[in-house]
């Protein structure tokens, strides 16, 4: 249980060090829509596939949209701000619009077996690596 | 509506102690709106399940506490990062016309309400001029 603790949070020292040491990559480069575009997305490799995560919080499942054609991945929608009638505002810090943005994944992926989850206002994309792109073991005779 | 969402960074909590584990905390984005009835805190939590929340009031003080879950990044390698993760904390100064008993909160979506209602001697009353 205590080394399973510490997995964890490791994983989380990981995302945090990646994030610090990040530097200029390949990643987004051809991409109309690369860094400092909304949402911000995070790419992780697990094996020979990729997940991309993006925080969405306040976007309702209804409101996005996601579509996947060769190796681009478009995420968009509209974030919705409800103010109660009447209310006077303190304190204004969520913002609201819309948002469109486009991933262009280096490698080539299979679109048609994306897998999409979203709880809690983290959208993740599970996208694996087109079967024609994997690494192949080379048998020496 | 038709603005186009721009990005807002996340602002890391300034800790008073230094913690054992050296994660890092951050502010979740807040509006605060007040009608006769409540005082009303809207925080966005992206990660944070019904589960993992705390809040708390001490000393007039309401304390927001939002822990996400890092088990769903195990094995996960960052290839290409724009964004960090990390618990979210953030607490407000009430006053004591807030009847702390009655505080309500619901989390959809990674946003939490919390609806603060005024006690009873803090609602306006309307005085009828004779």
């Amino acid at each position: 249980m205590l080394a399973s603790f510490d997995d964890t949070v490791e994983a989380l020292l990981t995302i945090q060090r990646a994030m610090d040491a990040r530097k200029q990559s390949d990643w987004m480069a051809r991409g109309t829509t690369g860094f400092g575009s909304y949402p911000p997305i995070n790419i992780f490799q697990q094996g020979h596939d990729f997940v991309a995560v993006v925080e969405l919080p306040g976007v309702a499942k209804g409101d996005l949209e996601i579509e996947a054609k060769d190796d681009t991945i478009r995420i968009s929608g509209k974030k919705i701000v409800h103010y109660d009638e009447g209310a006077s505002t303190h304190r204004r810090e969520r913002l609201s619009g819309l948002f469109d943005r486009t991933i262009v994944m280096p490698v080539h992926i299979d679109p048609d077996g994306i897998k999409a989850e979203y709880h809690n206002g983290v959208l993740a994309l599970f996208v694996p690596r087109a079967e024609s792109d994997k690494p192949r073991t080379i048998k020496i005779k | 509506m038709s603005q186009e969402l721009p990005v807002q960074q996340k602002r890391e909590v300034e800790k008073k102690q230094e913690s054992t584990i050296p994660s890092r905390a951050f502010l979740p984005a807040t509006d605060i709106f007040e009608t006769d009835l409540a005082l009303t805190v809207v925080l966005e939590m992206p990660g944070v399940s019904k589960e993992s929340v705390d809040v708390s009031v001490e000393n007039d003080m309401v304390r927001i506490e939002g822990r996400i879950d890092f088990a769903k990044y195990e094995g996960l390698q960052p290839v290409y990062t724009e964004y960090n993760i990390g618990h979210y904390v953030r607490s407000f100064q009430i006053s004591n016309q807030i009847d702390q008993g009655a505080i309500k909160a619901e989390i959809e979506d990674g946003v939490m309400k919390l609806v603060l209602p005024k006690a009873a001697k803090a609602k306006p009353r309307r005085i009828t001029v004779n």
